[in-house]
Parts: structure tokens; sequence; C-alpha cells
């Protein structure tokens, strides 16, 4: 296993559910076909809309599920029978499912899970001080995990899930109902550790913040096939995905149209504030803005990016 | 069958590191049950008035009738004393594998799949319920009465007797919660449905089996055989020969019937989570 880079592989993988309709039984399938490669060190956000077998690929890559078709292989292993080898090197985190103990501390949490990764005293002491340092979690390590914030708690589940110095983290929706400040510190903490640790990063997000600072590779999935894989800058020009420049105008002026590569999209209070979309390949933020100067004076902007339901919602439609 | 000899042939690359990881998650259970010391005592007072009533339900029952199915109060004494201890111990040690559907549902399950060691070991080992040694100090209560009572002369083959009985009762009520675990996987909301099996299983073990119908006697009589656990070996200390078809020599068998348990047990446990990971989700 050691001297493989292919953390992940997969070929023709499938997977379908049987579910009861009524009283008839039919056959669902969440994943077809799957083709994936990703090399070690690599960070690849997985996306897609609710159902399109995020979840399930995930399980398959874990050893959760048995795959119904196709093979898989993580970090060289079949996950389903050397689940118990492949776990030494995997950190998962499911934004709903905690890995903590609710009644007990933080800090007793973590000193569980060393165990059960069997770290030695120091391994453990040494990746403990680390990520309550890296994550600033002293001030909450000895309170019972049911009374964490989201976002204490958040930190706490990605800390335990990283604890045995995982190769591969896997994150679904790490970072769901967090505020600004706490993805921010999350996704400082995951950079980080990639790069000292050179870890790989396989996370699911509906959140595009994540995906521009995290991933430098995109799959998006449509109900249970790849329907992209490439790099965020290339699906945004495969989509055509557009960026919109929010102007606050000193008085109210007539909808801003005929500016060069820049659709009007909206004008409110009476063309007080005005929404402008453009494509990023075709033309800057500041050009247009530029251009807005030259017919009325502006006080204020606002810029707003192509979020990953627009995009995901862009490529399912073209698909179908 | 490739899988199951992978997984038996993967163990841990520590000997001795799999042990250190039931024994941190145990200790803490244990820590965190005796911190609310007044929940925790009265837990342990609920359980022994349990016991306790339950205990008085057999003595209620042959104080107006004298004796049932040919067995006498203090008999009975001597078969609820084995029974209740093997039970409460099973109970104590293997009792919250009834969590599973909980477990099921929240998602708990794909949390022991992210950690190295085995599925089913994680499940004993994610509780010890200490209240219920209240209920196994009933049981204990019940047997030394039992042995008073009746006279029993405690010497090598009375204490054989008993520990052959206890050690076989408790892995046979083990094996139990084991199966009922096992089905689950299968059933939405099935716990009542394998309770009816555990727990009835508990209650006909502390009874006569003298008295059993012939479609009960073949479930906890062999299938689930909880007569090993009780009525057998009160047989055997008693020197009683017992029904022509539960003849009292048959409680020497304890121990093969408790491997028969856990051969049905592990299998059921096999197929949940093969059907787990194969059909469910």
């Amino acid at each position: 296993m050691t001297g493989t880079t292919t953390m992940i592989e997969t070929v023709g993988l499938g997977r379908d559910f049987r579910v009861r309709d009524g009283v008839r039984r039919r056959t669902v399938t969440a994943v077809e076909n799957l083709d994936l490669r990703i090399e070690a060190g690599e960070a690849v956000g997985y996306i897609g809309a609710n159902g399109a077998g995020k979840s399930t690929t995930i399980k398959m890559l874990t050893g959760i599920l048995v795959p119904t078709r196709g093979e898989v292989r993580t970090c060289g292993l079949r996950p389903v029978p050397d689940r118990r080898r492949l776990v030494r090197h995997v950190g998962v985190v499911f934004g709903q499912r905690s890995q903590l103990w609710w009644d007990l501390p933080v800090g007793e949490s973590f000193r569980i899970l060393a165990a059960i990764h069997g770290l030695t005293r120091d391994r453990e002491r040494a990746r403990t001080d680390e990520l309550v340092e890296r994550m600033e979690m002293a001030d909450f390590l000895a309170t019972p995990v049911r009374q964490l914030s989201l976002g204490q708690r958040m930190r706490a589940e990605v800390a335990a899930a990283l604890l045995h110095s995982p190769r591969l983290v896997i994150l679904d929706e790490p970072t769901i109902g967090l505020d600004v400040l706490s993805k921010q510190r999350l996704r400082e903490f995951l950079i980080a550790e990639r790069r000292e640790h050179g870890t790989t990063l396989l996370l699911t997000t509906h959140d595009m913040g994540d995906v521009e600072r995290l991933c430098d590779r995109i799959l998006l999935i449509d109900r249970g096939q790849l329907a992209f894989d490439g790099t965020l800058a290339a699906l945004a020009r495969t989509v055509g995905a557009e960026r919109t420049l929010t102007v606050d105008l000193a008085a109210p002026t007539p909808d801003l149209v005929g500016l060069p590569d820049v659709q009007h999209r909206s004008s409110e209070a009476g063309g007080l504030r005005q929404v402008l979309a453009f494509d990023a390949e075709t033309t800057t933020a500041a050009r247009v803005l530029a251009a807005v100067a030259e017919r009325a004076e502006v006080v204020d902007l606002s810029i707003g990016e192509p979020d990953v339901e627009d995009v995901v919602r862009r490529v399912y439609a073209a698909r179908r | 069958m490739a899988e199951v000899r992978a997984r038996v042939r993967l163990a841990s690359p520590e000997p001795g590191g799999d042990l250190r990881a039931y024994r941190a998650v145990l200790a803490s259970r244990i820590r965190s049950q005796r911190s609310y010391r007044l929940g925790f005592s009265l837990d342990l007072g609920a359980s022994l008035l349990v016991g306790v009533i339950e205990l008085a339900e057999v003595w209620v029952l042959f104080h107006s009738v004298g004796e049932l199915g040919g067995f006498t109060f203090g008999q009975m004494l001597l078969v609820f004393g084995l029974a209740d201890l093997a039970f409460s111990v099973a109970d104590l040690v293997f009792g919250h594998c009834d969590n599973l559907p909980t477990y099921l549902r929240a998602g708990t399950l794909d949390v022991f799949y992210l950690r190295p060691q085995p599925l089913l070991l994680q499940l004993i080992t994610s509780d010890i319920s200490l209240r219920r040694l209240a209920r196994a100090s009933v049981g204990l209560v019940a047997l030394v009465a039992g042995l008073v009572v009746n006279d029993v002369d405690l010497g090598p083959r009375t204490i054989t007797i008993v520990i052959l009985a206890l050690v076989s009762g408790v892995a046979i009520f083990a094996a139990m919660f084991v199966w009922a675990a096992g089905v689950q996987f299968f059933l939405v909301d099935g716990a009542e449905a394998t309770n009816a099996f555990v727990y009835g299983g508990r209650y006909a073990s502390s009874q006569p089996a003298s008295v059993w119908s012939r479609p009960v006697l073949v479930l906890f009589g062999f299938f689930f055989p909880m007569t090993f656990a009780g009525f057998l070996p009160m047989l055997l200390l008693l020197d009683v020969a017992g029904p022509d078809w539960l003849p009292a020599s048959l409680g020497w068998w304890a121990p093969a019937m408790a491997l028969w348990t856990w051969t049905l047990a592990l299998l059921s446990w096999r197929l949940g989570v093969r059907h787990y990971q194969g059909a469910g989700g």
C-alpha cells in the first residue's frame, strides 16, 4: 500500500437501493457507472444537489455500503473487506452524525478516540496539542459536548476525525450552519493541515466559499452520474456562470442597459439600486464599474459570486 | 464468505491495542454514570425494586397454590436465583444491544464503521449499565437463599453445577441480546418483537418448565434454551429426576446449548450487518 499515490479509485462504481413503494418494491439507482481517480495531496470538492448520490459514494468509499456494481479502492484497499485497516488512514466527518460522546468533555472524547486508534501517549499528546492550538479549542476542552455551540462542536468533530493523522480526510458538509467566522477558522485550519501534512481532502458542500478556498478540483454529480470533473474556473466557464455587480447610485437613474458585455438584471427604488450581471471570462468588475460611473455617480457597490446551487442548476439544466 | 475470512485475518496490528480502546470507552461510561450521584442512586434503587417485585411475584404465586408443576417455592427460589443472576449479569454487559435501533436511526452505527474495531465488539463495549448490579444482587440473594432453604450440600459437585449453570446462563442470555440486535437490522420498529423472546425468555427461565406447554417448551427449552439457565441446574442440584421429556441429566449439556445460542446470535448479527451494508443505508 505504501508507494501508491492514488488515494481513491473507482471503476464503473454503482449502487442501487431497493425501496418499498406502497406494497411494490422498486429499485432506485443512487450511483451509476462512476469512474473517479483522486491522487494523494489533491483537494476535491464533491458537489451536487441533495439526493444526487454524494453520501452514497462516500459510504462506499469508507466501507459502510457494499457497491452493487464496479470496483472501488480507497488508499489502495478494498473498503468493505479491509475496513479495519482502511480506517487507520481515513478520517471522516459526517455533518449530522457525531463521533463525540455528548455527555463527556471534549478533551475526554479525544482521549478515548486516541485509545480507539491506538495512538501512543506521545503521539496523542503532540497531535492533541497541535489540533487544540490550531482550532483554538483550549477554552472549551473541559466543556461537555452537549453544551458546545455549533461552531465549537464542528471544530471538535473535525479534530476528532483528524486525531489519528489520516492521509485521506472526507468531510460531508463541514461548514453547514456555521457563522462566517467559524467557517473561516475551519477553512484556514484545513488549508494549514494540507500544507503541513499533505493530506488528501474530499469534501461535499453547498458553500461556494468552501470550494473556492479549499478545492483545486471539482467533481459534480447528477442523478448518480459524474457530470463534471475539473477546476472551478473551468466549471464556471462551461456553464457560463455569471457574477453580479450591485450598485447604489446617488440619484434615481434609468435602467443601465447597453453597457458592453453586461446585462441589466433588475432595478429597485426607481433605479437607485441596480443589479448588473457579467461573465468573468469576457470582462472584469473594474471595467463594468467604470462603464457605470460614466453614466451615474456610484455611492456603494457589492459583487456577487456564482453560488454552487446556481452552477449545479445550470449544469443540470444543460443535461436535461 | 471471503469477506468474513478477511475480517478475521485482519487482527489489530498491536495485540493489546483493541483492549485499550474498549477499556477507555467503558471507563468513561462508568465515570459518567457515577458523576450524577443522585440519579445513579435512584437508578440503583429502582432497579432493586423491580428485582424484588419479580421475586415477590414468584412468592405470591406459590403462596396461593402451594406447589406448581410438582415444585415448591423453595425449589423455585433456586431456579429464580440462578436464572435471574445469569440474566442480570448478561443484561449488565450486553443489555444496551437493545439500543441498536436508536443507533441505526441516529446514524451512530456509521461512526462505528470508521473505527478499527469489529462492529459487534464496539456495540457491546459502547456502554455498561451499572444500575443493573442491583438486579444481580437480588438474583444472588435468591440463589444463596435457595441453596440454604433446600439444604444443599456445598460440595464440589454443587459448586461445579452452580458455576456451570451461571456461566452457561450468562452466555445464553447474552447471546439472546446479540441475536435480537442482529434481527433489528431487518425490522424498522422491531424491538417489541424481539423483546418478546429476550424478556419473555427471562421470565420463562424463572418458572418451572414442567408446566410449560409443548410450543413454549420447544421455544424456550431448546431453541432459546432458557431451561438450561435455571430449571435443569436446579434438578441437578436437588437430585430431582424431572419430567420424562426433560430429564435432569440434560443439565450437563448447558455449555453445548450456550455454544448453540452463540452460533445463532453470530449468524443473526452477520446477516444483519450484511443486510445493512447491502440493502439498507
